[in-house]
């Protein structure tokens, strides 16, 4: 036996080392048009199957596609929302057989995509690169009769074209996402962006966003990529974290154990939470692409480019640095949160009509998940202010928010309606006195120092007020009190 | 009594489309046995819409330029509920549920689709001999080829079944077939005609065209078929002016030459003498006549046999038995696609796609397709610089007479020669056209190529009806 370190085939790394796992992610995601990429029948999620469909989108002989202006349109928002370079482009064909691909080829753009070199920004901060977003048209969708769904052992399968011809942009990042979490940062800054401008309604469980995940690993320090697999089938932000996890694991379990990885293509599946492989780089199709001989390039104007720049909504990233800017106290994931929820311009009225910040957003954060309903920036305020006033207990808040969301009004008329006024500090008084004497053992322990105790107390205090009392007056007393 | 004078008599009432059509029908119910234009009558369809004409002439309105005109047409261009079968038994009980635009475009100027015609499988051939459905004879002699891939529509015209035809032409497809049978074959301008509908082979490459035994009637139609369409994103947008206002206005000082790359080598002596005898007509009515190079023009043929089949070959992928036409089923998805298409598709078409997956595969792109794309450029570029000199060119449309059913259908490459005179104008995108002039040793029809620059059928078409009246 050797005395040299053991070492990782390929990677020259000894085999107790640290491991860090590289993520590159490619988005799909449906265009929100009225109608297909290349005809004019409608782009609708469902439907009878077989129902949006006309010549072109079945693929039948003598048809040919006419590109969708609007298509364009959102994808040139989607280019300039990732900082992207609007270029001249080609669509081409990518020829493979597939059932559920009327022409066996699919129209695409591959040298030549609409936008290049944009980066995405994560709430942290950091940059993501973005080497291409381009446009191409979704396939239909194949289901497999008998045979549980699984297409090997299907009797037979049955094809349906609504969904053939969806325009589809799909956002190509580099591999610079080094865990899971932050590859789920990733997809969800970018649906917040894609939402944001109008392309996508981002629903990844209508399959409207999905993500194919390439995953590789490499040991610390080392700055060569790993071999990579993709992971498919990947079909919500709670699978991409699991599947990427389990496959940085898989990935790793197998170089320490002196095996090296194979370029594949897998499939993760959601219910032994494994990744299966589906086939091999050798396996791979040569897809054969060449330019599009019945779409003409496409060369958007630098007038065009610019009308949809400057129509274009504020974004995500601009919405936090605002909101940042007017809540600076406040921790960053709170106001990713209030952004992703849409509530940025409410915190930011609520904060200039005088509502404290930092109150502000711990209702947005905590209270406000479902929505705001009919609640205003200026009630909110209000709210805000008598809470800092003592006028209300957070309790006694929450509970005037809820009223607020349901039905509007302002919070003094709803906090009356509660019946929640503030109690004058002698009724607290003589109501923790009271307390003290019917629980002197735990008494003696608050004052030998169990701070466990006050909770008893406060608890004690809220039970008999129905939540009426100011938490932080009762724990002022009960100091007060053990002198 | 030609498209023109058909719809002349049909629109002022003097003669009724029925008895048109019918006296078509009586002569293709006659003569189509020995000629095989034909893959399909529409007989019972054509006497329909012949009476609906004659209902609208009878009820004063103007049923259109082409009124009561039957129309034969190539069995690639998609008729809504009529079988469209390319020839090949893949589409086997296809029936479009569209209408091609062109067709369209004949129904409303009044014409009447009396059937559709044999073809080359897919377009694929000079001959008409690779059909599913066997060949088609020439009318002039049923011993010899009509030329092809539209061999049929140019039979239909010239055996007198339809005094007008559409085909498509992709390397010659109109242009040979009209010279072998003795016809004015039309290939536009790429963009000029729509080619929403017609069932593709190189969508780079292909264009509609008329076949009529008269240049006026070429016009005519062309005048119809013409102009932009929002379902061609490769149509022309804008529209151009009729080409027959123009016919008869002469070419007195216009600027001819003769394209000695396509009039010396391997072009027939008795064709090359009618050709002389074409440009001596061109001379006296005023133009002046040159020699023109193209250089490049020598390797049309070559770029031309990758460029075709590399977009043959994934325009033909939707061929696969899941969604029309043929199925041969298999134990898998894959395994059916295969057995389809193996039974499906003739020689010629699985030799195309053949060499156009190859050309176009990774490690050999670059070497193949990307080659004959510069190749294409060049072509492009050696003829800009010709129509600096000239306003049109002349060539042979073939390089021989109709040659006899099987002489070449064993030797690829022989039938690939056909094209040599044609294809060049198919990858600049330029117009040219046939005219018949005169006859070969053999009694057979010779055809003279006129080509001019995009978007010159005024000019060409004022040159053939020189060449047609000079005879």
């Amino acid at each position: 036996m050797s005395d040299e370190a053991q070492t990782i085939p390929g990677l020259g790394a000894p085999a107790d080392t640290e491991w860090e796992t590289v993520v590159g992610l490619e988005v799909h995601a449906e265009l929100a048009t009225a109608t297909k990429l290349f005809s004019a029948s409608p782009n609708r999620f469902g439907g009878e199957p077989n129902t949006h469909i006309d010549p072109v989108s079945l693929g039948l002989p003598g048809s040919l596609p006419v590109l969708n202006e609007k298509a364009v349109e959102l994808a040139i928002r989607v280019g300039l929302a990732l900082n992207c370079r609007i270029q001249p482009s080609v669509f081409a064909r990518k020829n493979y057989f597939y059932p559920d691909m009327p022409k066996d080829f699919q129209i695409s753009q591959y040298d030549q995509p609409i936008n290049v070199d944009g980066w995405l920004e994560l709430p942290s901060g950091k940059r993501v690169g973005i080497e291409r977003a381009h446009l191409e048209e979704d396939t239909g969708k194949t289901v497999h009769i008998g045979g549980g769904g699984r297409i090997h052992e299907a009797g037979y399968s049955l094809v349906d074209y609504n969904r053939a011809g969806v325009p589809l942009i799909e956002i190509v990042g580099h591999p610079e996402l080094r865990s899971a979490e932050e590859a789920r940062q990733y997809v969800s800054e970018l649906r917040s962006i894609l939402v944001a401008v109008g392309a996508s309604d981002g629903k990844m469980e209508e399959g409207s966003l999905r993500v194919d995940c390439n995953v590789s690993v490499r040991p610390v320090g080392s700055d060569r990529l790993g071999t990579r697999c993709e992971i498919k089938n990947v079909n919500s932000l709670r699978s991409l974290g699991r599947a990427i996890e389990y496959e940085a694991r898989r990935q790793i379990d197998q170089l320490t154990s002196g095996q090296t990885i194979e370029q594949q293509t897998r499939h993760w599946n959601e219910d032994d939470g494994r990744t299966h492989a589906l086939r091999s780089k050798e396996e791979d199709y040569d897809y054969r692409y060449f330019p599009e001989p019945d779409l003409l390039p496409l060369d958007p104007s630098t007038e065009w480019v610019e009308q949809i720049c400057h129509a274009l909504p504020s974004l995500p990233r601009d919405r936090r640095l605002g909101l940042a800017e007017a809540a600076s106290s406040v921790d960053i994931d709170h106001i990713a949160l209030a952004v992703e929820r849409s509530m940025d311009e409410l915190a930011l009225a609520a904060i200039s009509e005088g509502g404290a910040a930092e109150r502000v957003m711990t209702h947005i954060v905590q209270n406000l998940a479902d929505g705001a309903g009919e609640l205003t920036a200026e009630s909110l305020a209000g709210l805000v202010g008598m809470e800092e006033a003592g006028d209300l207990t957070a309790t006694q808040a929450k509970k005037v928010l809820a009223v607020l969301v349901e039905g509007g009004g302002s919070p003094q008329d709803a906090a009356q309606t509660l019946g929640f006024e503030a109690m004058d500090t002698g009724e607290l008084e003589s109501l923790v006195d009271s307390l003290i004497a019917q629980h002197a053992e735990e008494w003696s322990r608050f004052c030998e120092g169990d701070a466990k105790l006050t909770g008893f107390f406060v608890g004690q205090v809220m039970k008999a007020t129905q939540g009426r009392a100011d938490g932080k007056a009762v724990t002022q007393l009960l100091n007060s009190r053990r002198g | 009594m030609t498209a023109v004078e058909i719809a002349a008599a049909v629109r002022s009432g003097q003669r009724s489309a029925r008895s048109v059509v019918d006296e078509h029908l009586d002569v293709i119910a006659g003569g189509d046995a020995d000629i095989h234009a034909f893959n399909l009558v529409a007989a019972a369809q054509a006497r329909a819409r012949a009476d609906e004409i004659d209902g609208a002439v009878a009820a004063g309105r103007d049923p259109g330029p082409l009124a009561g005109v039957p129309v034969a047409l190539k069995d690639n261009l998609c008729t809504r509920g009529l079988a469209t079968t390319c020839s090949s038994r893949i589409l086997e009980g296809w029936a479009p549920p569209y209408d091609a635009t062109v067709v369209e475009q004949l129904h409303n100027a009044g014409a009447v689709v009396v059937g559709k015609t044999n073809m080359d499988e897919f377009a694929m051939g000079s001959s008409t001999e690779n059909s599913a459905f066997g060949p088609t004879c020439n009318p002039c002699d049923t011993s010899r080829v009509p030329g092809g891939s539209s061999g049929g529509s140019a039979a239909a015209v010239a055996a007198g079944f339809a005094p007008v035809a559409l085909g498509s032409d992709t390397g010659g497809s109109i242009r040979q077939p009209a010279a072998l049978c003795g016809v004015v074959g039309v290939k536009p301008t790429y963009g000029l005609v729509s080619r929403y509908g017609l069932v593709a082979f190189a969508s780079s490459l292909d264009q509609i065209g008329p076949f009529t035994t008269t240049v006026a009637d070429a016009a005519a139609v062309l005048d119809v078929i013409g102009g932009p369409d929002a379902r061609d994103s490769t149509s022309i947008s804008e529209p151009q002016p009729p080409v027959s206002d123009t016919l008869a206005d002469g070419i007195d000082g216009l600027r001819v030459g003769v394209l000695t790359e396509l009039s010396g080598n391997g072009i027939a002596p008795d064709v090359a003498a009618q050709l002389q005898a074409a440009v001596r007509a061109l001379e006296s009515a005023g133009a002046s006549v040159a020699e023109a190079s193209v250089p490049a023009a020598v390797y049309g043929l070559s770029a031309y046999y990758l460029i075709a089949p590399a977009e043959a070959s994934s325009n033909l992928a939707r061929y696969d038995g899941v969604r029309y036409g043929l199925r041969v089923d298999g134990p898998s998805t894959p395994d059916m696609n295969t057995a389809t298409r193996s039974a499906g598709f003739g020689d010629e078409v699985k030799r195309r796609i053949m060499i156009g997956t190859y050309a176009l595969s990774a490690g050999y792109y670059d070497a193949y397709y990307g080659k004959a794309q510069k190749v294409r450029t060049l072509i492009i570029n050696d003829f800009a610089s010709v129509w600096e000199q000239f306003d049109l060119l002349v060539s042979p449309t073939s390089p021989t007479t109709a040659f006899p059913l099987g002489e070449r259908a064993a030797d690829p490459m022989a039938m690939y020669m056909s094209d040599v005179c044609t294809v060049p104008v198919n990858l600049t995108g330029q117009a040219a056209m046939s005219v018949p002039y005169g006859v070969g040793d053999d009694g057979l029809p010779v055809g003279v190529q006129i080509m001019a620059p995009a978007l010159g059928e005024p000019v060409m078409f004022r040159a053939a009806a020189v060449l047609e009246a000079s005879l």
